[in-house]
């Protein structure tokens, strides 16, 4: 186990690898899903605002 | 066509009546080289080694400075608006126009390159193929360079944009001016360097008018 | 006004109904693929007889690479497509494609330079493959930079359309051009990243990884292409709403509204 964390000889380079690429993949996933939440509450919110407005699809 | 030569008169002659705006980029191209030598050590041999790249990149540097004139002044006060309503096609005139602005920047960075050459030790070989890669390697920048103007017309801190969207295009350009001088320097073959400027420069001619004036029709809509 | 409002969103909504069946597909994708593969090129491959363990590193670098231009060549196209079908959510593909190419591209270049160090001595060589992927990190932050500099949005996406197109042209001009003047300067040959010859063993996790790396690209697109029509559609009740309340008959008796506010 201790080899395969060791890498040859090379973890200084290998492990960085992985986790910049996995910082920057999960900050990505991460942005996205936050605003895709952001988005939908934020369309909800104004949609029930909308009919309660009663400015349905064909009323204005 | 005479629209064109018209366009082309007036540039020419606002250019001239604004004969500071192109001197500037001389001076600035000057001053530019003349600071490396501070920067590096006043090595003759390492200087006459990079002289080529110095200069080359300076120029690129300096042509790029008077590209906000390309069409700002024009767009500014209507006159763009009355050029895209003459008959000769929009295509054409930015061509012309383009070739006004090497016409007042390119050319006269060419001819003014070997002067400068000779400050970091750039003399008799190679110093007419920095003429020639800079003859007909600047009307590729100034093609470009007008894409990147129209396209950036009305924008928020549109100098650096230009900068910014320009430069990494004109890579081609100054991979194979540089490769030409070096070539002239170390004996190699010159001729494959110039034979691509030129193909660059016929590309250009042939594809940036088009995208500059649907950026300039972006702009007048 | 709202028949036309609505009208304009159709085709979004065609949209939105598509990407919404692919986007489950595409992350489950993504945890198979990327599952295996990281299974396979960590554990189960060799290691390379020159570059030892450190070709491991290739299993997040290549993929990013092939991603960096697949996302440039992506984005491309919908501008293309934008430009000649005027089709309202090729723009936004567009946009989106751009931040997630980019971050691909920044990507490959760190592990590019983790991966050089070792090869090669130094973090960065100027090699012809990274050095083309720098430019194309500087196209894709001209693109977004063009995009965001207007004051009328709708004007920086039409200049950003027409840029990510002469970008494209230039792409393999200028990788060309790199190629040609690193094998002039650098005639001894440096180990190049990802070798001429490959062994199967690392195949298999390579195109695994690069499955999962498309896939990836493929959620993170539909799903961030979905909100950006939702904002949109939020701004657009917002606007009708806030018209409503400010020109409504009981608030604005008088009509006295259009000239009290210049």
């Amino acid at each position: 186990m201790n080899a395969f964390f060791d890498m040859g000889g090379y973890a200084a380079f290998v492990w960085p690898s992985y986790a910049v690429t996995a910082v920057g993949l999960v900050f990505l996933i991460a942005t996205t899903l936050l605003r895709q939440r952001r988005a939908r509450t934020t369309l909800a919110r104004l949609e029930a605002e909308r009919d309660a407005a009663g400015l349905g699809h064909g009323q204005r | 066509m005479n629209t064109l030569l018209g366009v082309l008169a007036r540039d020419l002659k606002l250019a001239i009546r604004q004969i500071g705006d192109a001197t500037t980029v001389l001076v600035f191209f000057t001053i530019a080289v003349a600071l490396f030598p501070f920067g590096l050590g006043p090595d003759p041999v390492l200087l006459k080694k990079i002289a080529p790249g110095i200069l080359w990149v300076t120029a690129l540097l300096a042509a790029l400075l008077s590209l906000d004139r390309l069409f700002e002044a024009d767009h500014a006060d209507g006159t763009l608006e009355q050029l895209a309503l003459s008959p000769a096609p929009l295509e054409a005139i930015v061509a012309v126009k383009a070739l006004a602005h090497w016409l007042t920047t390119g050319l006269p960075l060419a001819l003014m390159a070997p002067l400068l050459g000779i400050l970091l030790g750039l003399t008799g070989e190679g110093s007419l193929e920095l003429v020639l890669s800079l003859l007909i390697g600047t009307p590729t920048i100034s093609l470009i360079g007008a894409v990147g103007a129209a396209v950036t017309l009305g924008a928020r801190r549109s100098g650096v944009l230009v900068a910014l969207l320009i430069l990494p295009l004109t890579i081609p350009v100054l991979i194979f001016g540089v490769g030409a001088v070096d070539a002239a320097i170390t004996a190699l073959d010159v001729a494959p360097h110039l034979a691509f400027l030129g193909a660059l420069l016929a590309g250009s001619l042939a594809l940036t008018p088009w995208a500059s004036a649907a950026a300039l029709r972006l702009a007048l809509r | 006004m709202s028949t036309n409002v609505f009208h304009r969103y159709a085709n979004p909504t065609k949209f939105i109904g598509l990407a919404s069946a692919i986007i489950p597909f595409a992350w489950g994708l993504t945890i198979l693929l990327g599952g295996y593969g990281l299974y396979l090129g960590l554990f189960n491959s060799p290691a390379d007889y020159q570059q030892g363990e450190t070709v491991r590193i290739m299993y997040v670098h290549v993929p990013a690479a092939w991603m960096a231009l697949g996302c440039y060549t992506t984005m491309a196209i919908a501008s293309a497509i934008a430009i000649i079908w005027k089709h309202a959510v090729a723009d936004l593909i567009a946009e989106e494609t751009a931040v997630i190419g980019a971050t691909f591209t920044v990507l490959c270049l760190v592990t590019g330079s983790l991966w050089g160090q070792p090869m090669w001595g130094t973090w960065w060589v100027w090699d012809a493959r990274l050095t083309s992927m720098l430019v194309l990190l500087f196209l894709y932050l001209g693109f977004m930079a063009l995009k965001n500099a207007f004051d009328d949005p709708q004007r920086g996406t039409q200049a950003a359309r027409l840029i990510a197109l002469v970008g494209w042209i230039n792409v393999p001009i200028i990788k060309y051009s790199v190629e040609w003047w690193n094998t002039l300067h650098q005639p001894a040959a440096v180990a190049r990243l990802d070798g001429p010859t490959i062994h199967p063993d690392m195949l298999t996790p390579l195109l695994l990884m690069g499955g999962a790396y498309m896939t990836l690209f493929t959620a993170l697109l539909l799903v961030r292409v979905r909100s950006h029509i939702m904002e949109r559609r939020a701004r657009s009740i917002a606007l009708a709403l806030a018209e409503a309340r400010g020109a409504g008959p009981d608030e604005d008796p008088a009509g006295l509204r259009d000239g009290a506010t210049p």
